[in-house]
This record gives C-alpha cells, structure tokens and sequence, in this order.
C-alpha cells in the first residue's frame, strides 16, 4: 500500500460537471477528464433518494401498484411507483392512464398507426386504444420495491 | 402587466385530478363536520345545487346522482403549494391570493408574447397537477379579476383573456358587469351605488373618484382608479367579504428565526380572526403560507403553505391563533432566510346561519362564553387602539382530529393512502 504524498495538493481547476445531462450524479461532481478532483471531497452532501428521482417536484406524484401485469417491467403488486406528469406519453414509455375513467398501468407501444397498451406478462393480451376513453395521467419514471422483511 | 390565474373549481378539481371516474359527474365538497356544499362542479351547480346548501336539505334525486365529498384539506394545500410553484416558473413574482387564486406580476416582460406565456402557464398547471385554471391579463389587479372572470365565462378566450385599459373590448366588457361582480364591492355598497344610478362597472369607472371617495372610501376610489387602468390597490387591503379573510406582510428584513416568523403569524391570525368576527362570519379553515424572496440571486429559496382544518367552524381567537401555530410549525424550514408569511381563513360561513355540529368540542355554554370574551377583546382593542389585548400562548391539547366519512385519501400527504393503479 502506498502512503498519500505529504506534499499540500495545488488546485488546478474547478471541477465541471457534465452540462446536459437530466440525470443528477450520485457523488458531488461528474468530472470530464481521468484524474480526481480535489474539490470532490468536499462537495459532497447527504445523497437524497428524493431529489435523485424527483425530477420536477410539483409534477411529481408517488401511486400505490396493485396487480402482477407489469411483472415483466419489474412492478410487482404493493409497489411504489414514481409517476412525473410532466413527461411525454412516448411509445415504449411505462404510463399511468386513464381508461375509461379507472387509472392502469401500462406500457404504451406503436404499431403503424395504432397505439397499444401492452402489458409486460405475457399472459395480458395488448388492448388497442382506439376507441375506447382513456386520457394520460402521467409517465411512470421508477419502481420501488420492497423485499420480503425489507421494509416498506 | 399583471395576472390572475385561478383555479377553476378547485377543490373538485384537485379531488378529480385523482378520480378520473369524476370527470363529467356532478360533484359536491362538503365541509367537515357540519356538510354544507362549499365547492361544486359544473354539472352539480346546472342541477341548481347552492353554494352552502346543507347537505341534508338537497332533494333526495340530486344526492343519488351527485358524488358528495368531504373535505380533504390536505390535498387541497398541497395541490395549491405545487400550483404556486409552477407559477413560480414562469414569473419571479407570484403572489398568492386565497387557496386558488394568484396574482402573476409581468412587470418587465415583453408585451408581445405574453398571452402565449400566459397559455403555456395554464397547459403547464393543466399538465402537471391535472387542475384547469383560467387566466387574466390586464394593467390593474381590479381589470385582472375582470378578465379572469372573462376568461372562465366565455369559452372564446380558451382560458387566457387579455384587457387593456382602453378600448371597445374593455369598454363593453365593463359595461355588461354588474358592479356586485367586481371585486371588493360588497353587496351594501352597490345597493348605494344603485341609488346613484351606477349599475355597471363601466358607469363606476366614469365615476368621479373624489365623489366616490367622499361618499364611500378610499378603497372604492382606488377600485374606479384601476378600472381606469390606473394601479392603486395594496392587496392587503383587500378581501372579499364572506369568502375569504388573507392578512399577510413582508418583513422587513430577511429572517430565519422560527419566533420571528411564530410572531407574526399570530399577530396575521388575530387580526384576521377579528376582520373574521367583524363581518360576522366563522372559518372552517387556516392556511399558513411562507417564502422567501424569489428576487434575491443565490438565496435559498423555498415557499410552502398548509391548511389546517378546524373541529367545527369557529371564530375564537385562540383557536384560530393555535391552528395557524400549528399550521407554521409543519411548514416551517430550518436554515433559509423567510421574506413572507400570512394566514389565510378559508370557507367561510356566516356565524348565525352555521349548524351547530354534534361533534363540536365545546359545548353551547361555552360558546357563549367564548362569543363574550371575544366581543370583549374586539371591542377594547377597538376603543382603546389596536393590540391593547392580545393572546398569550394556545391552550394545549386540543383535538384536530375530525370526522370526515366521506373524505377521499390524502394522496399527496400521506404514505399509506396514495392512489392505487392497477395493473392489470
């Protein structure tokens, strides 16, 4: 094992993060180049789960799963679902919509013209949209799940 | 440019914001405990269904079709806090002015393109919390209120109406209002504004403000000042009689400190208690709200509120004072440094007409005695200047527990009621 150098550390510049990027960095910074910055160490804070899957908070809504349907997209019946309204209901996008007034969950997919709601268990036959009532409530953007004794 | 953005029926929206199954149906809030209609769909008031209709006098046939609610003031504070917030998105200066309803300052923003930013305003708020809301652009805080009831009643506008001081769009607008529409007339004073031949807010702007002021008060001149197009209103000054009670004020430094922000909000929820008592009428409802200055670069910003239901409508100082207390403490954030705060009394009711509820922790004669004492302090505060009372710490122990059977999940407040999506 080496031991660090004794020699005080010279700052050679300000560590800039990644510009661009939705996704928050888990540590303090993001760095460009191989080498660590020195400022890391002190920029960091206590990690905020809430902040990392919290995009935009006022759109932002926490929904109760209920059913095995979404087995395939790893929701399971009792899990926590993170659904961001602001989003764009895009195909291959996991939504929160209305049918016929009753929210469900559900992937959304394009097949030529026609959009499908897909279940990801193969045993949920995929249910065309057109014509029936169904409004977007909003885009599911993370799945909690509880282990067995682990909790909520 | 300033902006009223309210909230189209806002609690039967923010409740259908989370039971799509609603929309379209005839729906009904009721207040806690006591259940009177205090907020109604369309579909409910086309069924002629009154604002405060006690619920057990509505006509069997209407209560079958009707969804009747409690009321769940927990998701009305929070779903008004997120609105707020994305007001705070388009304009550093938003000010809130009851539970639904806020003025947007545009001071500074090109004129040009504002009814398209007031439009993505109402589709962001639309899209991100599901609660319609309309829009009205005018120079005055009294011609926003106008346009903003413009913008509801006349489907043409598509939610975002626009008024200038002048021209035939404001002029026959004004001309079809009755002056009982306009905001800070009370019923009273255009009774004696009719006996002078003004009907319509157009005849009350061509009015002479020195008469008006003579014969009426300062606040109805200002009011024929911003009709004019003319600002002149300090929102404190105004409230809507026996809808809603607001007192709030900046500070006049920043602060942090917790006692700071627990003084004033005592002293905004005593003054608001006595403007509640002296227009007769009992709250069933304390919001406390809170933010920093959204001017300040670098600041840490943050704005919250929070309703706190009452056990049964009340005008009594002290618990008015210990539920806004409460109200403060919930909401209150260690380490930012605080610009504003107010209380806002909310579904109000007026005190002779209110049903006494079975639940009601005090019992008639203690009323009485709280009514005395109550009159007592309004009358030396009154007599002998503003303050000569006041109100030591809350009593302890009080209940805010309430029944409300027919209360929907608190869906944004509480862990173990969310909504519930199936899956399959």
């Amino acid at each position: 094992m080496t031991s660090p150098t004794s020699s005080p550390l010279r700052v050679i510049g300000r560590a800039v993060p990644v510009p661009g990027d939705a996704a928050q960095p888990l540590m303090g910074c993001r760095v460009r180049a191989g080498f660590p910055s020195p400022a890391d160490d002190h920029l960091d804070v206590e990690i905020d789960l809430h902040a990392h899957v919290v995009r935009r908070p006022a759109a932002t809504y926490f929904v109760r799963a209920e059913g095995d349907s979404m087995l395939g997209d790893g929701i399971h019946d009792g899990d926590l679902l993170v659904v961001d309204r602001s989003l764009e209901p895009l195909p291959g996008r996991v939504v929160v919509i209305a049918v016929d007034g009753e929210p469900t969950v559900k992937r959304l997919a394009r097949r030529g013209e026609q959009t499908f709601l897909m279940a990801s268990n193969p045993r949920f036959a995929p249910i065309p949209l057109a014509g029936r009532e169904c409004e977007v409530w909003g885009v599911v953007t993370h799945v909690l799940h509880a282990l067995p004794g682990g909790g909520a | 440019m300033i902006a009223l953005v309210d909230c189209n029926n806002f609690y039967v929206s923010c409740e259908r914001a989370f039971a799509p199954r609603l929309e379209g149906r005839p729906v009904g809030v009721l207040s806690n405990n006591d259940g009177c209609v205090v907020a109604r769909s369309n579909e409910l008031k086309a069924l002629g269904v009154a604002m405060g209709a006690p619920m057990h006098l509505l006509p069997p046939a209407i209560r079958r079709q009707a969804v009747l609610l409690s009321s769940n003031y927990a998701l009305y504070g929070d779903m008004s806090r997120r609105v707020n917030l994305i007001l705070d998105e388009f304009s550093p200066d938003v000010e809130a002015y009851s539970i639904d309803e806020s003025f947007v300052g545009f001071a500074g923003f090109a004129v040009d393109g504002l009814e398209a930013h007031a439009q993505r305003l109402r589709e962001t708020v639309r899209r991100d919390t599901g609660i319609p809301v309309c829009v009205g652009l005018a120079p005055t805080r009294v011609l926003a209120k106008v346009a903003n009831h413009a913008a509801k009643k006349q489907a043409a506008y598509e939610g975002v109406c626009r008024l200038e001081a002048d021209g035939p769009a404001t002029r026959a607008l004004l001309a079809s209002l009755p002056v009982t529409e306009l905001w800070g007339v009370a019923r009273r004073t255009a009774e004696r504004l009719a006996l002078m031949d003004i009907h319509t807010a157009w005849q009350l702007r061509e009015a002479d403000p020195k008469q008006v002021r003579r014969h009426f008060s300062v606040v109805l001149e200002r009011i024929v000042w911003e009709l004019r197009g003319r600002p002149a209103i300090v929102l404190d000054d105004m409230h809507e009689p026996r809808q809603r009670i607001m007192v709030s004020r900046s500070f006049g430094r920043l602060t942090g400190a917790f006692a700071d922000l627990q003084e004033a909000v005592r002293q905004h929820a005593a003054r608001a208690a006595e403007k509640l008592r002296g227009q007769g009428s009992q709250a069933r409802a304390v919001m406390v709200f809170l933010r920093t200055n959204p001017h300040l670069v670098g600041e840490r910003q943050y704005r919250n509120s929070v309703v706190v239901p009452l056990p049964a409508p009340g005008d009594d100082s002290r618990e008015l004072l210990e539920a806004a207390s409460w109200g403060l403490a919930a909401i209150f954030l260690e380490g930012v440094r605080y610009q504003k705060c107010g209380v806002m009394l909310l579904d109000l009711v007026e005190a002779d007409r209110h049903q006494l509820s079975l639940l009601a922790p005090r019992s008639e004669v203690e009323r009485g005695r709280s009514q005395r004492l109550m009159a007592a302090v309004d009358r030396l505060n009154r007599e002998m200047g503003r303050d000569t009372v006041r109100f030591g710490l809350p009593r302890q122990g009080t209940a805010w527990a309430l029944r409300c059977e027919r209360r929907t999940p608190r869906y944004t407040t509480r862990w173990d009621e969310l909504m519930r999506v199936r899956t399959g």
